[in-house]
């Protein structure tokens, strides 16, 4: 469990709190989505939960993160790598820049972690199905679509196995192909027990893949709860955040009149 | 006198130019070792024909004297200056050098240096890449980047900041995701693969340890001697 409580966060240099009293759990297996407008604090949170805010790049944080009981404050960032880890929404910040190939790209983290050979290319290559880039696992790192280069940026953090993965709009640049293999990809995981935090704008991921949603405005969580009450809650748009296809799809049917009824079994 | 050549061409005849043939450069390794001395052998030989001092002068150019002396200088600047570039040359032409420094990591050099190494690599083409996105970006904004001389070096500024920004940005980023994934963990990573080397190749580097060793006792001893 991925646990951070009462956290408040402010940036070395800044007087304000990018986060206030920020309560949060992640259970195991649990998939929980980050909603809210831009500049709310979604990747500072998406930070503080991995452990890298302050620890890497300073700060101050008041509150706690603990990582399956224990405490996280103090723990180096290489041991807090084989717990925790982030993916980052530019895929291109994410390529080490010292593999020539897609495989070794994927195989740096469990290489970092000195695991025997076979154990570092059976994640390698268990992560490469998974994310379907066996076509290009021979292909040079820096040579890549966008898409393409996030999908191998989030099967390198796969082949961490770690126990709790954030993830600070992972699919920005995919297409709706990659953005399914992503979502299935997300979905063995929790279903192998590891949690995971996912803060996305696109709420039809969202929809599909998480369990609790939490929404943030101004550093603060003003609402966490099950992801129908959250995403299909009116004061949303008002907060820059765009409802799913079947919230909208299911607002307009009920402004045309359609029964209540009707509308749920449409939509199941 | 014959000294000073021998030296530097024995070390092209007998150690460069045989593995230049055996691994097929040869013709390029000449291109490029030519390429790489020509503007100093150029100065070399304007400069110590025509300046140094000696008692045959060859011929006369206004205020200038060719002398036998700044010739068999010139000369003997030249070999030397070719043995090293077409060395050089050579290890420019045959070693990758992504494999060069993982070979050295996997002999005890640290990670972070391999990193290092690497990394200023690669970051060169990711800036010109880089640089030639912003000149888009900035040109479809109006900059003149293709004019005259003036133009574009008003054009140098608006192209440099944000390519500098954008990349030191990039550094903080790039570094987190490493830690991510465990780079700054104490101790040797694993590493995939092992270049293959061979018992002939570890004779010739024995041979080639010795003949620096020979070089050496031949220069103290006055075989190899120094430049006149």
């Amino acid at each position: 469990m991925l646990e951070l409580a009462n956290a408040t966060y402010r940036y070395a240099g800044y007087a304000k709190p990018v986060l206030r009293d920020v309560d949060l759990r992640l259970g195991d297996g649990e998939i929980v989505g980050l909603v809210g407008p831009n500049e709310a604090g979604k990747s500072t949170l998406c930070l503080v939960a991995a452990g890298l805010a302050p620890a890497s790049i300073g700060g101050e944080l008041k509150g706690t993160l603990t990582l399956d009981g224990t405490p996280a404050t103090g723990m180096r960032t290489h041991d807090l790598a084989e717990r925790v880890v982030i993916a980052f929404q530019n895929p291109n910040t994410q390529r080490s820049g010292i593999a020539a190939t897609v495989f070794e790209e994927i195989a740096l983290g469990p290489m970092n972690l000195g695991l025997p050979i076979a154990e570092t290319v059976a994640r390698a290559r268990d992560a490469i199905s998974r994310l379907r880039l066996e076509p290009i696992v021979e292909r040079d790192p820096q040579r890549l679509s966008g898409g393409q280069a996030q999908l191998v940026a989030i099967a390198s953090l796969l082949a961490m196995r770690p126990r709790h993965v954030i993830l600070d709009e992972p699919t920005a640049q995919l297409d709706p192909a990659g953005t399914r293999l992503v979502g299935e990809a997300l979905e063995a995981l929790a279903e192998a027990g590891t949690s995971l935090l996912i803060a996305e704008h696109k709420t039809d991921l969202l929809d599909r893949l998480c369990h609790r949603v939490v929404l943030i405005d101004g550093g603060r969580i003003i609402r966490d709860g099950a992801t129908a009450d959250v995403l299909g809650d009116p004061s949303l748009e008002g907060l820059g955040v765009e409802p799913p296809a079947r919230v909208r799809l299911a607002r307009d049917m009920a402004a045309a009149g359609i029964g209540r009824g009707v509308i749920e079994r449409a939509l199941a | 006198m014959v000294g000073g050549y021998l030296g530097p061409l024995a070390i092209i005849a007998i150690a460069v130019l045989p593995a230049a043939l055996v691994a097929g450069v040869a013709g390029r390794l000449v291109r490029v070792s030519l390429l790489l001395t020509l503007p100093i052998a150029i100065s070399v030989v304007l400069v110590t024909v025509f300046t140094r001092s000696g008692e045959t002068v060859l011929f006369v150019i206004g205020p200038f004297d060719a002398t036998l002396e700044g010739v068999d200088f010139a000369g003997q600047t030249l070999v030397r200056l070719f043995a090293i570039s077409t060395s050089i040359g050579l290890f420019g032409l045959t070693t990758e050098p992504r494999s060069f420094v993982l070979d050295l990591e996997r002999r005890g050099l640290s990670p972070r240096f391999a990193f290092v190494a690497l990394a200023t690599l690669e970051a060169v083409p990711a800036m010109v890449e880089r640089a030639g996105v912003i000149a888009a970006a900035q040109r479809a904004r109006g900059l003149d980047t293709e004019g005259s001389l003036r133009a574009r070096l008003r054009g140098v500024l608006p192209l440099a900041g944000p390519v500098v920004l954008s990349s030191l940005t990039e550094v903080e980023e790039r570094s987190l995701a490493l830690e991510v994934r465990a780079f700054g963990r104490p101790g040797r990573r694993q590493l995939l693969w092992r270049i293959p080397d061979s018992g002939t190749q570890l004779v010739v580097r024995g041979l080639l340890l010795g003949a620096l060793v020979g070089a050496i006792v031949l220069r103290m001893t006055g075989t190899f001697p120094a430049l006149p």
